[in-house]
């Protein structure tokens, strides 16, 4: 019976991202509340994550030091931090963060609604709540964590720079110029397209637990547990396969 | 009174079909619970029908099938001459706003004003966006529930009886033909529920449409029923006026009546 559960949830699943694709790309658009919901992931994520990803520059730097000065190798720093940085701090530190606090706001808000029959209210008056709470949560969360990642390496980067300058005065110009010869484009396009799977992920998993909240206030909990604990696990997981999937092209 | 022009407008000479909705043999389990055992009915036009029974007897359920929000596993339902589970995702829509439907807990969308809220289902279905013609939509489905000043307000500040005739409001500002009513007095006071049940019956008089009403409130069911079904364990087991069923010795049905 279990078992049998778990496939008839795969299959809810399946159909739900099926649902999700054809939103993205059947009209109507919701461009006005998927920009309102760009604005909102944006807006509520972008002092969290400029300072955790400030955060990290700065401690990895300083760990990373030692090692490389017992080698004599400390100008290779700006190229450890920025390859570090692109390739995999910025897209997890971004994602975890977004993860926590938007998979769980997307999770309670639609789980509340779902519990209080607004989405019932939406659905029986026409008014498609599907791509209109849905679709659009995910398409911004999948265009703007790309962003929201470019924003993170940038602090990470400066925060970098900041420690570098604490042991040796180093220019701005310098460190970028070092930063900018190391990381090449293939690193930065596949952090881009690995943080838009992050965001995709992240806005499927909350909206599928809210949308499918179970009745009452702990079915509104659960959502939004459920929905942080599994975008996590996600994250990871995304994070691996493109590393294998990079790994091919490199090699 | 204003007037509006909209692409709801309904005239006069519109004519109903002889019967707006009918159910046949509608069954509904939830795992092994059979919640709904082979209904049967039919909604007249200009009718309030009255849907009467104790909680947990599959009433709610009965009227989400309606509406599509449920699928029943068996049965047909058909609303004003379509078959509700024929019809593709466009035309269910289509018959949706044809018919309004009253949440037990009001169903407000709580991050909106009630202006928001009303403007809503006009927005998104018509695509309406004149300012001055959506003002005057709302304003005339506010004034019809007497809560005109409420406009600007969120609903965490209206108290219980004015959500559900803002709920009301909401749902009449598409003129449905038919409208479904879940539990419209649950939680009020005998004033409030009177004052709920008083525009159940003048909505009927102003829109010309058909009523279900769910309820397990006797008194509501009086004033506002011209016909009463009384559902007992997935069954209707008796169907008549309130004067004709108020005499019943069903033993499930007798305590109804004998409040």
């Amino acid at each position: 019976m279990k078992f049998r559960n778990f496939l008839l949830r795969l299959a809810d699943i399946f159909r739900f991202v099926i649902r999700v694709i054809k939103g993205f790309f059947i009209p109507p658009y919701e461009w006005k509340e998927t920009m309102r919901q760009c604005y909102i992931v944006g807006n509520r994520s972008l002092f969290l994550i400029g300072f955790t990803a400030f955060i990290a520059g700065v401690v990895f730097t300083r760990q990373s030091r030692p090692s490389l000065a017992s080698f004599g190798a400390e100008s290779w720093l700006p190229s450890l931090v920025s390859q570090a940085v692109v390739r995999s701090l910025g897209p997890l530190i971004t994602g975890l963060i977004c993860a926590g606090k938007l998979g769980s706001n997307i999770g309670a808000e639609l789980g509340s609604m779902q519990v209080s029959e607004q989405i019932d209210a939406m659905e029986v008056s026409g008014t498609r709540p599907f791509s209109y709470l849905v679709v659009s949560r995910i398409t911004a969360t999948t265009l703007m964590l790309p962003i929201l990642v470019i924003f993170a390496d940038v602090i990470a980067l400066f925060g970098s720079y900041l420690t570098v300058n604490i042991f040796n005065k180093t220019s701005f110009q310098l460190y970028f110029y070092e930063v900018s010869v190391n990381v090449t484009y293939l690193d930065v396009f596949s952090s881009l397209i690995k943080s838009a799977f992050f965001g995709f992920a992240i806005g499927l998993v909350g909206s599928y637990a809210g949308y499918h909240s179970e009745k009452g206030t702990t079915g509104v909990g659960k959502a939004a547990n459920s929905a942080v604990v599994i975008s996590m696990i996600l994250i990871f997981v995304i994070d691996l396969i493109s590393l294998q999937f990079l790994n091919l092209f490199r090699s | 009174m204003r007037t509006t022009t909209s692409p709801l407008e309904r005239t006069e000479t519109e004519t109903l079909p002889q019967v707006m909705a009918s159910i046949r043999e509608l069954r509904k389990s939830f795992g092994d619970r059979e919640v709904l055992k082979g209904i049967n009915l039919d909604l007249y036009p200009k009718e309030n029908l009255v849907i009467l029974g104790r909680s947990g007897t599959g009433k709610s359920v009965l009227i989400k099938c309606m509406v599509g929000l449920m699928k029943p596993d068996s049965g047909t339902i058909n609303v004003l001459g379509k078959d509700v589970f024929a019809l593709n995702a466009r035309e269910l829509n289509e018959l949706r706003l044809q018919i309004g439907f009253s949440f037990q807990g009001s169903a407000l969308y709580d991050s909106m004003t009630v202006r928001e809220n009303l403007e809503f289902p006009l927005k998104r279905n018509f695509g309406i966006t004149n300012k001055s013609e959506l003002n005057d939509m709302v304003m005339d489905a506010l004034e019809d529930v007497g809560l005109a000043h409420t406009v600007n307000q969120m609903p965490a500040e209206l108290s219980g009886g004015m959500r559900k005739r803002v709920g009301i409001a909401r749902t009449l500002i598409l003129k449905p033909k038919i409208m479904l009513y879940d539990e419209p007095t649950s939680g009020l006071d005998p004033i409030t529920a009177m004052e709920i049940n008083d525009l159940i019956l003048s909505m009927r008089e102003k829109y010309k449409m058909s009523s279900i009403i769910i309820t397990h409130d006797i008194s509501s069911a009086k004033h506002t029923s011209d016909r009463i079904v009384a559902l007992v364990g997935g069954e209707n087991r008796l169907e008549g006026t309130f004067d004709e069923l108020k005499h019943t010795k069903d033993p499930e049905l007798e305590p109804f009546f004998n409040y």
